[in-house]
């Protein structure tokens, strides 16, 4: 790779790149993040190759391995452009298929995407109703984007933004679009950027200043930062870039937690690829502006996400938060002025500059521009979705999650990970943005979404939260430490049966102090899920308190399995029981000895004539 | 100098001064657990709060590690902050019950009785100890082990540290671990008789072997005599 010495060098070899390229060749996309290589996108891969060697096909039709699209229920999928044909879950022996269809321009029908509604197929990708009703601002270019390849992301008009913003001249200008464009942090409390930025910039430059790349993302269930650095590392890169031309930071650090492997190597890659050719590092594309971005890997606390925690973690130091003031935008990393911001905050800034700042406001509802959940849980379609801000719960929920598993009905929705809250199902026509969410008890947190059902125990669902917590609290101040282990004692004794009356308002009495004098963000917003469940499922607490029964059938020490009149006597589950304690002849209905019975599940989940009963 | 409010009291206080020491220095008390005078905030036990800036936007903070800015508003025992004092010395009762310094504290406070399950841990993991090694004593020989519920303070790999000079400044400053009145059974350990008028130690021969170090404590300064 040749170093880029000017901005007109850049050009040159944009024009080149988009001559070379010919949007009419057949591409076999492949997604490639960390939920495609579990479902077996690797392998796709290795076929693919083999089949193109081997049929000649080299030149004729072009293969693209990039991150994860989004729906992650349907891996390893396949797409193929221009046409933009959607193929989910394709085994190995369809690979082979799916190669000599492409070379021949013809659609394989019946591997397309069946949808459950209708019964009929559908071809292209953005037709299918997960896709269709998403916009996908930050998650549509992994697919256009190999994330290895930086000539790639510059041919989709990548590393233009920056030098936009590099022959504009004027810092100002950067922040100003970030104002203009209202985008608020994605990674929790929604704090306006450009704000942020200004702050920043207005501190006294005199050793250096720090920007840093929160990919921490420490919520159960949510993956959407890890999804967006494997598919688009240079998108972060150059959002950090113009970040630095904006506020005049002189050093950029990633924090990624290392149990994200492909993210890391990715993002290796990429700073060395934009170090190499000249657009990271000193004398950026020979103007005076320098600026160079390192990597730390965390070890994967959930507090090390929290600001304060997250600089003495880059410090070197034991991950716990310190109260604020000072803030780290006034005395951050080695005390020097320090503004940190989540990954998809970094991943709009691009966008923003590309489009400006009035079109991306005009998207969004309340607040603007686009927001990713993870959507995970009861729900049909699990995977990454991209929406407006402020479309409402219930969109994202029937349309695009496509409703609930089979026919049980939803009960509510959980967002903002373990300091978020419950959502009931009965106010799914709220809309999603910052203030909403935080007025019923939630939060947008980093964009997680587990949807529950029938079968899901709100008891259930905080003690898990709890558990948790209790274990991810720094430990630093008392409070939080011992109230979430306290809150955690007592959902445990509800759960099996030992609560009393009391409980509750015990429960919440704490819940309240925790929330009010907890140092940080972490036991500020702990007891959310405690409360929220408390506030608008009440009567399942009372009814595990009361009548030590738990109605979703969860809390194993309150339940009982038993085999119903439906029983056919396969034997399946004789022979599915750990602990020996179903007996019962073939073809004869069968009996659980419910001293041995363990309530593991193991035979109610194997059952195929619902013959298993929880009460 | 920085002026601000605390409770009604205009008062005026140098930059760098935290509303802890403000507070004290104009007469308003505030129970700490985890401050010394000699060693840096920490801002661990969370008992010092108070409540600042207005109605709406009010809000609960440690005043130990908060510095007084201009124009704030400080309630040092409003409704909100007693109410979050008690809860933190209920747990602390709850977890570590024969500190004598909680007990008082506890006491002070009217707290009577503690309803979540009776723990004996000793430490309450404020910090003192760690601070004083480091900060005082030029050590650095114990510090902060794991997270949650396995935090706890030792010495790398829990053999003795090469740079412990055996000085005790750790046992010294510690609120929980010296040796504290148990009341000669641990499950009724909160005696409050420190406060009480009837002080349980009065009783000597019941007592007799009761390891009580409170300081000044009537019952026990007769039982010494
Ligand atoms: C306990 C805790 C965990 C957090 N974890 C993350 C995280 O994993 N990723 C993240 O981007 N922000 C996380 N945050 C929020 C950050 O502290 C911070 O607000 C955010 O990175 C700021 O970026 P933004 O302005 O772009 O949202 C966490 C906050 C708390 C209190
Ligand atoms: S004295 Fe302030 S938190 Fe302990």
């Amino acid at each position: 790779m040749e170093r880029l010495k000017t901005v007109d060098d850049f050009k040159t070899l944009q024009d080149r790149l988009l001559a070379e390229r010919d949007p009419h060749i057949p591409t076999i996309v492949i997604p490639a993040g960390t939920c495609g290589q579990a479902s077996g996108a690797n392998d796709l891969i290795r076929v693919a190759k083999r089949e193109l060697l081997r049929r000649k096909l080299l030149e004729k039709v072009y293969l693209r391995i990039t991150g994860c699209h989004g729906f992650c229920e349907m891996e390893p999928s396949v797409l193929v452009e221009p046409r933009g044909t959607f193929y989910p879950k394709v085994s190995l022996k369809d690979m082979v298929r799916i190669v000599e269809g492409v070379a021949r321009g013809e659609v394989l029908e019946e591997l397309l995407f069946l949808n459950p509604q209708t019964g009929k197929r559908i071809e292209k990708q953005n037709d299918v109703p997960f896709f269709r009703k998403q916009l996908r601002t930050i998650l549509s270019q992994n697919e256009q984007i190999d994330p290895i390849r930086i000539y790639n992301y510059i041919e989709t008009g990548g590393y233009a933004a920056m030098v936009r913003v590099l022959v504009n001249g004027e810092p100002s200008y950067v922040i100003d679009e970030v104002k203009a464009s209202g985008l608020r942090g994605r990674g929790g409390a929604g704090f306006p950027t450009g704000s942020k930025w200004e702050l920043l910039a207005r501190q006294v430059n005199g050793t250096g200043k720090f920007l840093v790349c929160n990919a921490d993302e420490g919520d159960p269930g949510a993956y959407m930062d890890r999804s967006v650095i494997e598919g688009n590392p240079h998108g972060i890169i150059e959002g950090m870039i113009i970040g630095a031309y904006g506020t005049g930071a002189t050093e950029g650090v990633i924090y990624v937690r290392n149990e994200y492997p492909l993210a890391i190597k990715h993002l290796i890659i990429a700073l060395q690829q934009a170090h190499e050719l000249g657009l990271l590092g000193k004398y950026i594309l020979g103007t005076d502006f320098s600026f160079d971005i390192r990597l730390v890997r965390g070890a994967g606390a959930f507090v090390c996400g929290e600001e304060t925690a997250l600089i003495r973690s880059i410090e070197g130091k034991m991950g716990e938060p310190r109260q604020r003031p000072p803030f780290p935008v006034q005395k951050g990393i080695n005390g020097k002025p320090t503004a940190i911001n989540n990954v998809e905050t970094w991943a709009n800034i691009p966008v923003i500059i590309r489009r400006g700042a009035q079109e991306f406001a005009k998207v969004g509802r309340r607040n603007t521009g686009t927001k990713i959940f993870s959507l995970v849980g009861k729900i049909r379609n699990t995977g990454l979705v991209e929406v407006p801000m402020g479309v409402t719960i219930d969109k994202i929920i029937s349309d695009i999650g496509g409703g609930p598993v089979e026919n049980a009905k939803i009960k509510a929705v959980q967002t903002g990970g373990p300091s978020g809250g419950c959502i009931p199902a009965k106010m799914f026509n709220l809309p999603i943005d910052y203030e909403s969410l935080t007025k019923v008890g939630s939060i947008m947190g980093s964009g997680g979404m587990i949807v529950m059902d029938e079968n899901t125990c709100m008891v259930d669902v905080a003690k898990y939260f709890m558990n948790f917590l209790k274990d991810e609290s720094c430990g630093k101040c008392f409070i939080c430490r011992k109230g979430t282990q306290r809150m955690y004692e007592i959902l445990d004794d509800i759960s099996k049966g030992e609560g009393a009356v009391g409980h509750l308002d015990l429960l919440e009495e704490l819940a309240y102090v925790v929330k009010d004098t907890a140092m940080c963000g972490l036991g500020q917003t702990a007891p959310n899920p405690v409360l929220s469940t408390l506030r608008y499922f009440r009567e399942e607490y009372l009814e595990h308190i009361n009548n030590k029964r738990c109605p979703a059938g969860v809390c194993k020490e309150l339940v009982t399995f038993l085999i119903n009149e439906k029983c056919t006597g396969c034997r399946t589950c004789v022979r599915s029981c750990p602990e020996e304690a179903i007996t019962g002849k073939k073809k004869e209905r069968h009996a659980i000895d419910s001293e041995k019975c363990t309530k593991c599940g193991a035979c109610r989940s194997l059952c195929k004539f619902d013959a298993i009963e929880v009460s | 100098m920085i002026n601000l409010t605390i409770n009604r009291l205009k008062v005026s206080v140098e930059e760098g001064t935290t509303l802890l020491e403000a507070s004290r220095f104009y007469g308003f008390p505030i129970p700490t657990l985890c401050y010394d005078e000699g060693l840096s905030p920490y801002g661990a036990c969370r008992l010092c709060v108070v409540e600042i800036g207005d109605e709406k936007k009010a809000k609960l903070v440690s005043s130990c590690t908060y510095p007084a800015e201009e124009g704030l508003r400080v309630r040092t025992a409003s409704s909100r902050v007693v109410g979050a004092r008690k809860m933190i010395l209920e747990l602390l009762l709850a977890s570590c019950p024969q500190s004598k310094i909680i007990q008082d504290l506890a006491s002070a406070h009217g707290i009577r009785q503690q309803r979540f399950r009776q723990e004996y841990e000793d430490c309450i993991l404020c910090g003192l100890c760690v601070r004083m090694c480091e900060e005082q004593m030029m050590a650095k020989a114990i510090g902060f082990r794991g997270r949650g519920e396995n935090r706890s303070i030792g010495t790398p790999f829990d053999i003795k540290s090469e740079v412990c000079r055996l000085c005790g400044g750790c046992i010294y400053v510690c609120p929980a671990c010296q040796l504290r009145c148990t009341y000669t059974e641990p499950e009724n350990a909160i005696c409050g008789g420190c406060e009480n008028l009837s002080p349980p130690c009065l009783e000597k021969e019941r007592f007799d072997n009761m390891m009580c170090y409170m300081d000044p404590c009537v019952s026990c300064e007769i039982r010494k005599r």
